[in-house]
């Protein structure tokens, strides 16, 4: 499966191209995710960073260019080898994407009962440990979705993201309506992931205090091209005006200004939030 | 009727031969889309038939008991009233005859030949139909049909085919139950209408109505299954944004399943008829 070990690449996007009818999406767009980074996806609404996930997690096929994900070309993929990649990642959608009709613990064992043969006892168990490393009481666990808090919902859908134990973990606005308390945790829960389990994660956000506190690498998306990649602090740098708009509001100063502060304190001041 | 057919209404600029258009245009598209939709659920039940063990039995015993066994009371109630009705609107016309015997060949046969299988795909089109595509709807919008493809799960396995089998089963027992009901119905107006007691009423019927009128009924239901599952879930793919979306699909899966259902109705009179049946 592991083909291309020479570079360190988990994800490799060259040349994608993606248009709806006359619209064009993207055009031509070239990135690389790295071993065990958290790379950020920004830009603005319909830059289309939301398709670009989805067609990095075979949701979706681009018009033209290749997709490696973990070694492996996304197009003409067998039915067999896209199921055997989707299980080496997880997940965790903007609304959460829990099953409305299962627990919180039957969620998360869900793919573990349909992929691993095991016994219902070991599945809980497991189902309890990823519950425990989200942060969730094992109260939780036999609630339904619709019962859960924001907050709570994204921690779940997380655990049932790591159910597996992925190799790569994709989060799509993980911080996105939650208040400033929770989405500091998720801040991080994200480091503490690649930090112990040297995960690879490949998120979408808008929120420039995420962005600062835990992205290596953030790549902004505008008119259908990749306008730059970097640390925020060098994407802060340059003058393409596409970038410039993350930075110059008054929003992006207080982050970046909040960040600065903040880079010996792990965790950011949650009285103030830019959403 | 698709969204696009909705947007030109809101926008009196355009021309009436444009929207006439439009609305063909997106009618054909979503025709074509249907066919698609048919196309892989008939791969993936080949997919189950090659590889028996990928047979997910859970969830069809479920939606045989929600589409089935649950609509026996509606179901039951509905063609009761059904044969009273037909009984009574014949109860006059025979009675100035004094042809009050032929009741039951009037409702056995308009019954167990139309009626039975017609009401009964009617009422799983509202109950059941609209169920599919409400279900599947809000779990398009809630990402949830993602999430299960993300989690290796093929949402045509684990939504679609249990629910076409258990209904493509159930509709035709369902059908028997309405026929029993339904002349049970005609029997009691009979008798309060007419004077033709149960036996009198049970000796005429065996002999008015056939085998073959008894089959013919029942073999509409399948087909009617099969339009009414396989439109409710289509439609319920095809929900998109928020929960209006949802509302919407759903509506006009009822209204599709139930318009479908009366044209191959028609089809099978045009094709019985030609068949002397």
């Amino acid at each position: 499966m592991k083909n291309g070990m020479d570079t360190k690449a988990v994800i490799e996007l060259s040349q994608v191209s993606t248009r709806f009818g006359a619209h064009v999406v993207h055009d031509g767009i070239d990135l690389e995710v790295h071993r065990g980074e958290i790379f950020a996806l920004i830009g603005g609404s319909g830059s289309g960073k939301s398709t670009l996930l989805r067609e990095m997690i075979l949701l979706q096929k681009p018009d033209s260019g290749s997709i490696r994900v973990l070694g492996v070309d996304l197009a003409n993929i067998s039915d067999a080898d896209a199921l055997a990649l989707r299980l080496r990642w997880g997940v965790m959608f903007q609304h959460g994407g829990l099953f409305g009709a299962l627990t919180v613990t039957e969620n998360i064992g869900l793919p573990l009962r349909e992929h691993r043969a095991q016994d219902d006892r070991k599945i809980d168990q497991i189902a309890a440990s990823k519950l425990a490393m989200t942060g969730l009481e094992p109260e939780v666990g036999a609630q339904y979705p619709a019962e859960l808090s924001g907050g709570m919902l994204k921690r779940a859908s997380l655990a049932r993201a790591l159910a597996l134990d992925p190799e790569l973990l994709f989060l799509d606005e993980p911080t996105a309506g939650l208040d400033p308390e929770s989405a500091g945790e998720v801040d991080q829960l994200v480091r503490k992931l690649r930090d112990q389990f040297g995960l690879c994660i490949v998120m979408i956000s808008h929120d420039l205090d995420l962005l600062w506190q835990v992205a290596d690498r953030v790549a902004v998306l505008a008119d259908g091209k990749v306008q730059g990649v970097g640390s925020m602090a060098e994407l802060a740098a340059m003058d393409n005006p596409a970038i410039r708009k993350f930075f110059d509001g008054p929003r992006g100063r207080i982050a970046q200004e909040q960040a600065q502060d903040n880079t010996q304190r792990p965790i950011r001041k949650p009285t103030w939030k830019p959403k | 009727m698709p969204a696009r057919a909705t947007n030109p209404a809101a926008s009196p600029q355009i021309g009436a031969l444009a929207r006439l258009g439009m609305s063909a245009a997106a009618v054909f598209e979503q025709s074509v889309a249907l066919l698609a939709f048919i196309g892989e659920c008939a791969a993936a039940f080949a997919g189950w038939l090659a590889h028996p063990v990928r047979i997910r039995w859970r969830p069809i015993l479920f939606n045989i008991r929600s589409a089935g066994f649950d609509a026996l009371p509606i179901v039951g109630l509905l063609a009761f009233l059904l044969g009273i009705v037909v009984a009574y609107q014949g109860a006059d016309q025979l009675r100035q005859y004094g042809a009050n015997i032929f009741v039951a060949d009037l409702v056995g046969l308009s019954m167990l030949r139309e009626f039975a299988p017609l009401i009964t795909a009617i009422i799983i089109a509202g109950r059941s139909g609209s169920a599919y595509a409400a279900q599947i709807g809000a779990m398009s919008v809630s990402e949830e049909i993602d999430a299960m493809r993300t989690l290796g799960i093929a949402p045509l396995d684990m939504l679609v085919l249990p629910k076409i089998i258990a209904l493509l089963l159930v509709l035709p027992l369902l059908t028997v139950f309405a026929d029993v009901l339904g002349v049970f119905g005609g029997m009691i107006m009979a008798r309060a209408q007419l004077d033709v007691g149960f036996p009198e009423f049970l000796d005429r019927f065996t002999k008015a109505v056939s085998v073959t009128a008894y089959l013919i009924g029942i073999c509409k239901a399948p087909v009617f299954a099969g339009i009414i599952a396989v439109v409710g879930c289509f439609q319920g793919f095809r929900a998109k944004g928020g929960a209006d979306s949802v509302g919407r699909q759903t509506t006009r899966s009822v209204v599709q399943s139930i318009f479908l259902v009366i044209v191959a109705d028609a089809l099978f009179s045009i094709a019985f008829s030609a068949l002397d049946l």
